[in-house]
C-alpha cells in the first residue's frame, strides 16, 4: 500500500530577478480526458543549467515535459501558462512548429530516422530552408561534435543511422536536436534504454551542452539526477512536491514524501 | 498414443498439407507451361489476331494488357495513396472513420463481374465512351482501390510512432513528417502491394469483358500520338487484353487450333504474373536498402 502524503505541504523554490529564466510554467494542468494527470505545476527553469525531474512512474514528469514543447497537442488537454521569452507558448494561436525549433526534444528510446547519419541531421534543416552546402556541412560537424559523436562517425556519414549502437543512436538524436540550434533541450529519460558506458557518454555530453543550452531532463535514475543536474524537481502522483537545488534535494530534503523517496523507503 | 508419437503424426500431417499446397501450384504451372510454351513463338507474341476466328498472334492483346495496367495504376495509386495516408494518419477514431472503413470493405468484396457491368452501364453506355481502354482502366481502379488503400494504410501504420514524434519534435509539420520520414520507411511495403495488385489487374478478365471490350483492332505501332484514332496509346479505342482473349478463344473461338492458342496465351499470362511477383520482392528489398541507406 502506498503511503498517503499531503499534497498541501510542498517546497518549491522560485528565483529572484537576478537569475534569467529559460522557461517558466504557471499553474500548468494536464488532463487525459477525465484523468487529471498534472496539478498546478509552477516551475522556473534557470538558463544554462540542467534541471532534473524525478519521481516514480506515473508521477506525471514525462507528461509535464511533453507539454513544454506542445508535444501533448492532440493527446492531452493542457491549461495554464508556459512562459518562454515573455510569451505564453501555451496559447492556441502560437506557431507550434516554430516553438519546437526553439525547444528541442530527445526521447526515451533512440528514434533516428531510417536515413543516413548525415541525412538525419540535415533533413529538418533543409525543411526549414537552410540550403547552403557549406552551412549544412558545418552544422553536421558542429552538432555531431556537440553530441560527442563526431569522432566515431566522421568517416561514415553516409552509413545508415540504424547501423549505429543504441548509445550512438541516442547521441545522434541529441545531435539532430541541437543542429536546429534550440534554446532549450528537453530529454525524456534519454538513458533508460542504454548501457552504463553509453549512459556515461550521454551524461558527459549533457554537462558540456549546458554551457550553450538550458536542459530539462526526466530521469528515473537518482544517481543520474545527482550527477548531472543543478536543480531538481520531485514529482508525486501528478503534483510537484519539492523543487530545490540538487545538492539540497539529496542531502537535506524538505518534506516527508521527498525524504522517503530519496531514502528509498517510499510506499 | 504418447506425446512423442502424437507430435510425430501431427508433424507428418502438417508437412503433407504443405506439400499438397506446393504440389498443386507446381502441377498447375508445369501443366500450363508444358502445354503452352511449345506454341509460343516470336510471331505469336507479336502477331495480330484474325478478328473473326480468333486465330493468330497476341501482340496487340499483350500490349493492351500492359497499357491498361499502366493506366489503371496511374489512376489508382494517387487516389489510394491519399486515402491510405488519411486513414493511417489523419482519420480520428470515430464513427465516420469506421463508416469509411466499412465502405472500403464493401467495395473490395464486390464481384469483379458486377464492377464490370457497372462500368459498362455507366462509362460505356451512359457516358458514351464506348468499349475503351479508359473505361476498362476506371473499372479496374474500382476493383483495385480498396486493396491498395488497405495495403498503403497498413504499411504506414506499421512505421513506429516514435518516428512521427521525432519529426514533430524537430518542428516539421505533420505533412512533411508524413511525406519525408514515414512514407520512405513504408515504401518497400507499398511497392510490394502495388506490384502484387498489378499482377491481379493483369490477370483480370471479368471486369474487362464489358468495359475494355473483346476486340483488338489492329493498331499502328508506328504512331504514338495518343490523339490519333489508330495509335496504340489512344485511350478511347477498344482493347481486348490477354486474359479476355483467353476467355474468348475458349468460349467462342472458331480457330481450328483454339486449344493450342489458349494454352500458349495462358503460358504467357502466367509468366507475366510470375515476373510481377518476383519483381515485387526484388524492388521492395532494393528500395528498403536504398531509403534506409543500409547496403
Amino acid at each position: 500500500m502506498l503511503k498517503q502524503y499531503s499534497f498541501e505541504k510542498t517546497a518549491v523554490q522560485t528565483f529572484d530577478d537576478s537569475v534569467s529564466l529559460a522557461l517558466k510554467t504557471d499553474n500548468l494542468q494536464v488532463f487525459y480526458g477525465a484523468n487529471h494527470a498534472m496539478h498546478d505545476a509552477n516551475l522556473e527553469f534557470p538558463k544554462n543549467q540542467i534541471t532534473a525531474l524525478i519521481g516514480a512512474s506515473g508521477s506525471g514528469k514525462s507528461t509535464y515535459l511533453r507539454s513544454l514543447n506542445r508535444m501533448n497537442d492532440g493527446i492531452a488537454t493542457v491549461t495554464g501558462k508556459i512562459w518562454y521569452h515573455g510569451v505564453d507558448i501555451n496559447e492556441p494561436d502560437v506557431n507550434i512548429y516554430e516553438i519546437r525549433r526553439h525547444i528541442g526534444m530527445v526521447f526515451q528510446r533512440p528514434n533516428p530516422f531510417a536515413k543516413s547519419i548525415r541525412e538525419n541531421i540535415v533533413y529538418a534543416l533543409k525543411a526549414n530552408g537552410i540550403k547552403g552546402k557549406d552551412e549544412l556541412a558545418s552544422r553536421v560537424e558542429k552538432s555531431l561534435k556537440g553530441a560527442a559523436l563526431w569522432d566515431e562517425v566522421k568517416d561514415n556519414l553516409e552509413k545508415s543511422a540504424l547501423s549505429l549502437s543504441g548509445g550512438q543512436q541516442q547521441r545522434l538524436c541529441i545531435a539532430r536536436s541541437i543542429a536546429m540550434e534550440p534554446d532549450v533541450l528537453l530529454l525524456d529519460e534519454p538513458c533508460s534504454a542504454l548501457d552504463s558506458i553509453s549512459t556515461v557518454k550521454v551524461e558527459e555530453t549533457l554537462l558540456e551542452l549546458q554551457k550553450k543550452y538550458s536542459i530539462i531532463i526526466v530521469t528515473h535514475n537518482m544517481q543520474q539526477a545527482s550527477r548531472v543536474s543543478s536543480q531538481c524537481a520531485f514529482f508525486h502522483l501528478g503534483h510537484v512536491m519539492e523543487y530545490t537545488p540538487t545538492a539540497t534535494m539529496f542531502s537535506n530534503p524538505q518534506i516527508p514524501v521527498t525524504q522517503d523517496y530519496i531514502a528509498g523507503s517510499f510506499g | 498414443m504418447n506425446a512423442k508419437r502424437k507430435d510425430f503424426v501431427a508433424t507428418v500431417m502438417i508437412n503433407l498439407i504443405v506439400a499438397a499446397v506446393v504440389g498443386i501450384l507446381v502441377f498447375l504451372l508445369t501443366y500450363i507451361l508444358v502445354a503452352g510454351l511449345p506454341h509460343v513463338s516470336w510471331t505469336f507474341l507479336t502477331g495480330t489476331t484474325d478478328a473473326f476466328s480468333g486465330a493468330g498472334g497476341i501482340g496487340v492483346q499483350l500490349f493492351n494488357s500492359f497499357y491498361l495496367l499502366v493506366l489503371t495504376m496511374l489512376i489508382s495509386i494517387p487516389i489510394s495513396l491519399g486515402a491510405g495516408i488519411y486513414l493511417a494518419e489523419y482519420a480520428k477514431d470515430n464513427w465516420r472513420t469506421s463508416l469509411i472503413r466499412s465502405a472500403i470493405e464493401v467495395l473490395s468484396s464486390l464481384p469483379s463481374v458486377v464492377v464490370g457491368l457497372f462500368g459498362f452501364l455507366l462509362f460505356v453506355v451512359k457516358f458514351k465512351i464506348g468499349f475503351s481502354v479508359i473505361s476498362g482502366a476506371i473499372a479496374l481502379t474500382f476493383f483495385n482501390l480498396p486493396l491498395l488503400t488497405r495495403n498503403i494504410e497498413e504499411s504506414l501504420s506499421a512505421v513506429s510512432s516514435s518516428q512521427r514524434e521525432a519529426g514533430l519534435s524537430l518542428g516539421l509539420s505533420k505533412w512533411k513528417t508524413e511525406i519525408g520520414i514515414i512514407l520512405p520507411v513504408a515504401l518497400p511495403g507499398i511497392v510490394t502491394g502495388v506490384v502484387l495488385s498489378a499482377g491481379r489487374v493483369f490477370g483480370e478478365a471479368a471486369a474487362l469483358i464489358y468495359t475494355a471490350g473483346q476486340s483488338a483492332p489492329v493498331t499502328n505501332f508506328g504512331d504514338w500520338n495518343p490523339m490519333n484514332a489508330d495509335s496504340p496509346l489512344n485511350p478511347f479505342r477498344p482493347a481486348e487484353t490477354l486474359a479476355v482473349h483467353i476467355w474468348k478463344i475458349n468460349t467462342e473461338g472458331l480457330a481450328t487450333n483454339a486449344a493450342a492458342l489458349s494454352a500458349a496465351a495462358s503460358a504467357v499470362l502466367i509468366i507475366a504474373v510470375l515476373l510481377f511477383n518476383l519483381s515485387a520482392r526484388l524492388l521492395g528489398n532494393y528500395l528498403y536498402r536504398r531509403v534506409t541507406a543500409s547496403k
